[in-house]
């Protein structure tokens, strides 16, 4: 039992806990916060994988920007408790089956495809500077293309968010 | 004390169950924000296969996809909740049982 595989157990406890809580709980801010800490301890995750820089992006924009944005409208639309109607209950009824089904087929699949290949803690050099050079030389053509989706997709959030009177008044 | 190693296969399991979970929110829950949050759970547990094919590989184009991905995640974050507001505006409920027709 090595250091590394204690704190994969740790992390891997906290994922697991969280993404069940997410499930568990009837309000939604409940399981917003239980999936924040499903993402701080995917970022310790990374960090135990080598990628320093996805950590840290995966804290400032996950954790915190989009997850900021959720508790937002959450509180803005003050939501409440879930009610259960007949239809949940089928869902219910064949979502868990189908959750645990897929769980154990993922299981057997990666236990017997990839038997005893491992990933050597801290052995890839996830440094910034080495993502910078693939991400502005080998991928700017996404990356530029990333940009017009942000801004295409900052458009279409206000125009979605405003009022229709709002919105007519600025025309008049 | 030699290098310690943690299994790909570990990784692997984690993020299927992740991925598995938000599977399972998205067909369980009934409130249209926690759905929306269980999609951003199944892109985390898909971010973290990137992440360890891309350790036990050696390929960093692995972590440049993530990025990618949180990317497209924020902007969809964006858009989604605009459209739950536009829809909690109309209809007052966010209650996906509630909400289904197409326009009122």
């Amino acid at each position: 039992m090595n250091f590394h595989l204690i704190l994969f157990l740790a992390f891997g406890a906290v994922c697991v806990g969280g993404a069940i809580n997410l499930l568990a709980q009837r309000h939604p801010i409940n399981s917003a916060l239980s999936l924040i800490a499903v993402m701080a301890a995917l970022a310790g995750e990374y960090l135990l994988l080598g990628a320093e820089f996805v950590a840290a992006v995966q804290v400032i924009v996950y954790a915190g920007a989009i997850m900021v944005l959720f508790v937002f409208v959450i509180m803005l639309l003050n939501a409440g408790e879930e009610e259960h109607t007949m239809g949940s209950r089928v869902a219910l009824l064949l979502g868990v089956p189908g959750m645990l089904t897929g769980s154990v087929l993922m299981a057997w699949v990666t236990l017997h495809g990839s038997g005893t290949e491992s990933v050597a803690i801290g052995a890839l050099p996830g440094h910034p500077t080495d993502i910078a050079q693939l991400l502005f030389h080998d991928f700017l053509l996404p990356f530029e293309v990333t940009s017009v989706l942000i801004l295409i997709a900052i458009m279409g959030a206000v125009v979605l968010a405003s009022t229709p009177e709002a919105s007519a008044g600025k025309a008049n | 004390m030699g290098p310690s190693y943690v299994p790909l296969s570990y990784y692997l399991l984690l993020s299927g169950f992740l991925f598995a979970c938000g599977v399972a929110g998205f067909l369980i829950k009934r409130n249209i924000i926690t759905i929306f949050m269980s999609i951003e759970l199944m892109l985390n547990g898909v971010n973290l296969s990137f992440v360890a094919f891309a350790a036990h590989w050696h390929a960093l184009a692995g972590q440049v996809f993530v990025f990618f991905v949180m990317v497209v995640a924020a902007a969809e974050a964006a858009v989604g909740l605009a459209i739950i507001i536009s829809v909690y505006r109309t209809r007052e409920t966010l209650n996906v049982d509630q909400v289904n027709l197409l326009k009122l």
